[in-house]
C-alpha cells in the first residue's frame, strides 16, 4: 500500500465557494479524507503539512503581483494543479476590472486607497502557470470534483463533459426559454456542468461554467439582436461570471464595438 | 351477433368528452397514460388522466428557433402540433442504467443487466411524423443484427392514440419527407376530430377493445370520408402552399419562413454525397453552435454514451446510458484525437447521416419532416434551406 | 452471443461475461499481451473468434475498451490480446495482475477476407500496433499454408524496442511467411531497414490480379500502403483495412463510429479500400 495522496487547497481573489464545495461533500468527505491525506486546506484545518503535493487545487484569479509570484511557486508543489471555479480558469466577476480603470474603482471603494497595491486585471490561473486540468463553474459542482479527485485517486485522466448546458437541459426535459420565450440565454455556448439548473427553474443560463468546446457566441449573440434583445443586455450577460474567458470577451468586445 | 370487440379496420364516433372514458380503460389496463399538456409555454408530453388537462383551445406557432402557444379561435382539442418531446422520450429515455455490477467480498465481480420498469405507456396525441419516427427507432433498436432489450422492453407493451392532424406549423414538412399528415399505420386508435365528435379508426386488436369498452356508435360511409378527407385537406393545403413559398428564400438564411416549408427530396443521398466538400457547410457551420438542440429533439436520433456511475467505496458500478449527440467533440474522440473537428464537420456528419447515410443503414430515410430540428435551434437553422442551398437551389 | 452460429437477439448485447488473466506478458514498452480465460465454462467452451475481430474489455468503474484479438484463432481458449497503454481503461488494464478479472463483450465486427485471401498472395502490411489485429491471420494462414500462395509481412515500429512478436519472426519465417521489418528511427544496434512500411512494398514483385492486400496501423501509413497497392494496379477491392473509430456499444447502436454509410463496429472494422474510398481522404469526416 502506497502512502496516500497529499493534497492541497490554495485560494486567490475568491468568494471561497468553490472550497466550501469540498466541504459540502458531507456524506462523501469521510472518504475523500480517507482515500487523501488533506495536507493544506485552511479554510477546513489549521495544521500546514510541508509540500509537495500530489494534487493542489487552486481557487481564485490572480490579481496582485504577490499573486502572481505565489501561483509559481505552488506550482512548483504540486504534481497536479487543478483549478476550481471560474474565478481560478477564467478570472471570475472580478474580472470586470480588466474593462474598467482601476484606480477610479479604488478611489470609490477604500477609504485609503494608498494601501491597495492591485493589478489592473484579474486572469486565470492558466495565464501565469501550466494548468493540469480546469473544473468550471461559478461555484463548482459536487459530483464534478468528486469525480475528478476520484480519477486522479484511482490513476486515471479526469473526464468531463465539454458540450453544451443545452444537452442536459434537454435530458432533462426542460422546455427551452430562448425558443418560447424570447430570452437571451447563455446555454448553448456555456459548459455542461450545473445539470442545466436556471432553464429548469424557468430562467436563462447565465454562463457560470464558462464556454463550452465549441462555444460560437456571436452566431447566438447576432440571433438575439435579430430577435430584439437589447445589445446592452446582452453585453452584461455575456460579460459575466466567465466575462473573461477569451470566447465570452471576444463576443462582448464585439457587441460594444458594434454599439 | 356483435364480435367481442370492434375489429381492426372499423371506423366509430364518440362524443368528445367520452374520450375520457378511453382514457379510464387504459388506466384500468394498467397503463400509464400520458398526452400533450400545455406546460411552460409549450405542448409537452406529461401524465394525463383527464381530457380536460389537454391544451383544449391553443396552437402552436413554429418558425426558425421560435416557438410560441397562442389561442385557437376554433377551441380544438389536438389544434397544436408538435412540441420539443416526442415518443422517443419514452422508448429511448434520456438516462436509463443497462447493467449493474457488484464486487463481493471476496473481490469477485458479478453483473446483471438491469431491465426497466415494466409498467406499459399510453400516449394520446400522436402524430403521423411521430409514428413514423418511431419505425425508424423500430429498425436502429430492433431490426439489426443485435437487438436493444431496454427499447424493446418499453417498446413491445406501447399503446398509441394518434391524431390526425388538420393544422400544420410553418415548420412541418411530413408531405415532403411522405410521413404525413394522415396517420397509416403503426396505431392502436387513430382519432380525427371534429366539432363535437371524434372519429376514430381501430388500428390493433388492444385499440378495438379499449373502444369496445366506452359509448361508441358506427360510423356512417360520410362520417369515415369526413375524417379521411381531414388530413388530406391539410396535405393538399401544404401542396398548395409549397407554390406560395418565395423561390428566392431558398438559400437565404437570415428570412423567415412563417408560410411553411418543404425538402426536395429527389436524388437526396447523391445530392449530399456528391457535395461533402460544398462551401455551404463551412458557411452553415460559423452560423451553428454545436450545441446539439436539433439532435436532443430529434424523433430518430438514437446516439447515446454509456458512463460509469460508481459508489464511492467502487464496489457497485452501474452502467449509464444518456443520449448523446454528434454535435459534440466527446462523440468521435479516440485517444488518438477527435475526428470531426470542427462544427462544420459535425453539422455535415448530422445533415448527412439523416438524410442520405441512413438509407444505407436502414432502407430509409432519418427525418420525417417534424420540424423540430428547425424550431428548437437557438439560432434557427433549417435543414430545408441547408439543401436547397446544396442544390443550388435559387430558381 | 458468442458463437457465430448463435443468436445475437436472444440476449441483452450489454451482457458481460466474467474472465480471468491467466497470463501476462510485457512485450514493448507501454504494451502488454494478457491471455484472458472465461469463468463459465460454457462460455469458455463455446467462444470463437474470426481473424480481425474484437471485444470489449471492461473494467467496471474505468469503463470499456475496443481491443482487438491477437491470438490463434484454431485454440480460441488461449484468448489473447495486446493492448497499447493509450486511455484510461487501457492504463488500468497495465496496472493489473494475474488473477484479476476483466468484463468481456464480444467478439465484434468483420474479420479478414481469409476464405477470399486463398489461392492468392498476401501482402500484410502493418504499423505499430497494428501487428496485433493481424497475427490472427498470421496464425490461420501458417494453419492452411498450402491454401495461399506467398505471404509477405511489411511490419514497421517508431523503433526497433517498439517491434512487437520479434522472436515470433522466426517461426513465421520457417513456416513460409517472407518477414520484412522496417523501424522510423534506428540506432547503434539496429542492422534492419530504416523507412516506413508502404516503402517495402518496393522490394516486392506482385501480381496484382492475385494479390490481397491486408493492412492495419495508424491512417497516414494506411493511406500510403493503399496508394503503393493502388499503383501496383491491386484491384481496390483486394485491398482490405482494419479501420479504428469511437466504437462504444460495439453492436451499431450508439452512433459514435460511424464512418459515412459505416458503423465501423459491426460494418467492420476490416472493409474493403473500395467501400471507403469516397471517405478515407476527407478532412474532419
Amino acid at each position: 500500500m502506497t502512502a496516500k495522496p497529499k493534497l492541497a487547497v490554495f485560494k486567490f481573489a475568491s468568494c471561497d465557494g468553490c472550497q466550501l464545495t469540498l466541504l459540502d461533500c458531507e456524506d462523501e468527505l469521510l472518504a475523500v479524507a480517507e482515500a487523501v491525506e488533506i495536507a493544506y486546506f485552511l479554510e477546513a484545518r489549521t495544521q500546514e503539512i510541508e509540500g509537495p503535493y500530489d494534487i493542489g487545487l487552486v481557487e481564485g484569479s490572480v490579481t496582485t503581483d504577490h499573486d502572481a509570484r505565489r501561483i509559481r511557486e505552488i506550482r512548483k508543489q504540486c504534481h497536479y494543479l487543478i483549478t476550481i471555479g471560474a474565478c481560478a480558469t477564467s478570472g471570475g466577476i472580478q474580472a470586470l476590472r480588466n474593462w474598467a480603470d482601476l484606480p477610479e474603482f479604488v478611489r470609490h471603494v477604500y477609504a485609503d486607497p494608498q494601501v491597495i497595491s492591485a493589478l489592473d486585471t484579474s486572469t486565470p490561473i492558466a495565464d501565469h502557470v501550466i494548468v493540469d486540468f480546469e473544473l468550471r463553474g461559478c461555484p463548482i459542482n459536487k459530483q464534478q470534483l468528486l469525480s475528478v479527485l476520484l480519477s486522479l485517486i484511482g490513476g486515471h485522466k479526469p473526464r468531463l463533459p465539454s458540450y453544451s448546458v443545452c444537452i442536459p437541459c434537454k435530458q432533462r426535459q426542460t422546455v427551452c426559454v430562448a425558443v418560447t420565450r424570447g430570452i437571451p440565454c447563455l446555454g448553448p455556448v456555456t459548459q455542461a456542468g450545473c445539470n442545466a439548473i436556471c432553464p429548469a427553474y424557468n430562467r436563462e443560463c447565465f454562463g457560470c461554467y464558462g464556454p463550452q468546446q465549441q462555444a460560437n457566441v456571436p452566431s447566438l449573440t447576432h440571433q438575439f439582436l435579430r430577435a430584439g434583445a437589447d445589445r446592452g443586455h446582452l453585453v452584461r450577460l455575456t460579460r459575466n461570471f466567465n466575462g473573461y474567458a477569451p470566447e465570452f470577451r471576444e463576443a462582448s468586445n464585439l457587441l460594444e464595438q458594434h454599439d | 351477433m356483435a364480435p367481442r370487440h370492434l375489429p381492426v379496420g372499423s371506423f366509430v364516433r364518440i362524443d368528445k368528452h367520452d374520450l375520457q372514458s378511453i382514457l379510464d380503460s387504459l388506466s384500468q389496463r394498467g397503463y400509464r397514460t400520458i398526452g400533450p399538456r400545455l406546460r411552460d409555454d409549450a405542448m409537452v408530453y406529461d401524465e394525463l388522466t383527464r381530457v380536460s388537462d389537454l391544451p383544449i383551445g391553443y396552437i402552436d406557432e413554429q418558425d426558425g428557433g421560435r416557438y410560441r402557444v397562442v389561442s385557437d379561435p376554433q377551441q380544438r382539442w389536438f389544434g397544436y402540433v408538435v412540441g420539443p418531446h416526442s415518443l422517443k422520450n419514452f422508448v429511448f429515455p434520456p438516462h436509463e442504467t443497462l447493467l449493474r455490477s457488484h464486487r463481493d467480498a471476496d473481490g469477485l465481480w458479478s453483473t446483471q443487466t438491469e431491465l426497466p420498469e415494466t409498467r406499459p405507456v399510453a400516449v394520446l396525441g400522436v402524430r403521423s411524423c411521430d409514428l413514423r419516427a418511431l419505425r425508424v427507432q423500430d429498425r436502429v433498436f430492433l431490426e439489426g443484427p443485435y437487438v436493444d432489450v431496454h427499447y424493446q422492453s418499453r417498446r413491445e407493451p406501447l399503446f398509441l392514440v394518434a391524431v390526425n392532424c388538420a393544422r400544420a406549423a410553418a415548420t412541418c414538412f411530413c408531405h415532403s419527407m411522405k410521413t404525413g399528415p394522415a396517420v397509416r399505420g403503426g396505431h392502436d386508435l387513430a382519432l380525427t376530430e371534429f366539432v363535437d365528435h371524434f372519429v376514430i379508426e381501430v388500428g390493433s386488436d388492444t385499440g378495438g377493445e379499449v373502444v369496445t369498452e366506452t359509448n361508441w356508435t358506427p360510423c356512417t360511409i360520410e362520417e369515415v370520408q369526413a375524417a379521411n378527407d381531414v388530413p388530406q385537406r391539410l396535405s393538399s393545403a401544404m401542396q398548395l402552399r409549397d407554390k406560395t413559398l418565395p423561390a428566392s428564400s431558398a438559400g437565404d438564411v437570415e428570412v423567415d419562413h412563417p408560410n411553411g416549408r418543404y425538402l426536395d427530396i429527389r436524388g437526396i443521398r447523391e445530392l449530399l454525397l456528391d457535395n461533402l466538400e460544398h462551401a455551404r457547410w463551412q458557411a452553415v457551420g460559423k452560423r451553428c453552435l454545436s450545441c446539439a438542440n436539433c439532435t436532443m429533439v430529434c424523433p430518430t436520433c438514437f446516439c447515446s454514451s454509456v458512463e460509469e456511475v460508481a459508489s464511492l467505496t467502487q464496489d457497485n458500478v452501474e452502467r449509464k446510458r444518456s443520449w448523446a449527440s454528434c454535435f459534440t467533440a466527446e462523440h468521435s474522440y479516440m485517444n488518438s484525437g477527435t475526428v470531426r473537428k470542427t462544427t462544420a464537420s459535425r453539422y455535415r456528419q448530422w445533415l448527412t447521416h439523416k438524410l442520405a447515410t441512413w438509407h444505407d443503414q436502414f432502407g430509409q430515410s432519418g427525418c420525417v419532416g417534424c420540424g423540430r430540428c428547425i424550431t428548437w435551434c437557438p439560432v434557427g437553422i433549417d435543414l430545408t434551406v441547408e439543401v436547397a442551398a446544396l442544390r443550388g437551389d435559387k430558381s | 452471443m458468442m458463437s457465430a452460429a448463435m443468436d445475437h437477439r436472444a440476449s441483452s448485447p450489454w451482457t458481460v461475461h466474467w474472465a480471468n488473466i491467466s497470463k501476462m506478458a510485457a512485450e514493448v514498452p507501454g504494451v502488454t499481451t494478457y491471455e484472458l480465460t472465461f469463468g463459465d465454462p460454457l462460455i469458455a467452451r463455446e467462444y470463437q473468434f474470426s481473424p480481425g475481430q474484437f471485444n470489449m474489455l471492461y473494467l467496471p468503474g474505468v469503463g470499456e475498451s475496443a481491443i482487438s484479438i491477437s491470438s490463434d484463432p484454431a485454440e480460441p481458449e488461449k484468448l489473447e490480446h495486446t493492448v497499447r497503454v493509450a486511455g484510461n481503461v487501457t492504463r488500468a488494464m497495465s496496472r493489473l495482475h494475474v488473477g484479476d478479472q476483466i468484463g468481456i463483450r464480444g467478439p465484434y465486427g468483420s474479420a479478414w477476407p481469409m476464405r477470399s485471401c486463398r489461392e492468392h498472395d498476401v501482402v500484410i502490411a502493418c504499423g505499430g500496433i497494428g501487428l496485433a489485429p493481424l497475427r490472427p491471420a498470421i496464425h490461420h494462414i501458417i494453419h492452411h499454408r498450402d491454401d495461399y500462395g506467398r505471404v509477405y509481412l511489411l511490419y514497421g515500429a517508431r523503433t526497433a524496442k517498439d517491434l512487437l512478436y520479434t522472436e515470433q519472426y522466426d517461426a513465421w519465417r520457417n513456416a513460409g511467411i517472407e518477414v520484412e521489418v522496417t523501424v522510423d528511427i534506428g540506432d547503434a544496434e539496429y542492422r534492419g531497414h530504416i523507412g516506413v512500411v508502404p516503402i517495402l512494398f518496393y522490394r516486392l514483385r506482385l501480381k496484382p490480379e492475385r494479390t490481397r492486400v491486408l493492412t492495419c496501423g495508424p491512417e497516414v501509413m494506411m493511406r500510403f500502403v493503399i496508394f503503393e497497392a493502388l499503383a501496383r494496379k491491386i484491384k481496390r477491392d483486394h485491398i482490405h483495412v482494419s479501420m479504428e473509430r469511437n466504437m462504444s456499444c460495439a453492436v451499431g447502436l450508439c452512433g459514435h463510429c460511424q464512418l459515412g454509410p459505416t458503423f465501423v463496429c459491426k460494418d467492420g472494422p476490416v472493409f474493403t479500400y473500395q467501400a471507403l474510398e469516397p471517405y478515407l481522404n476527407l478532412e474532419n469526416f
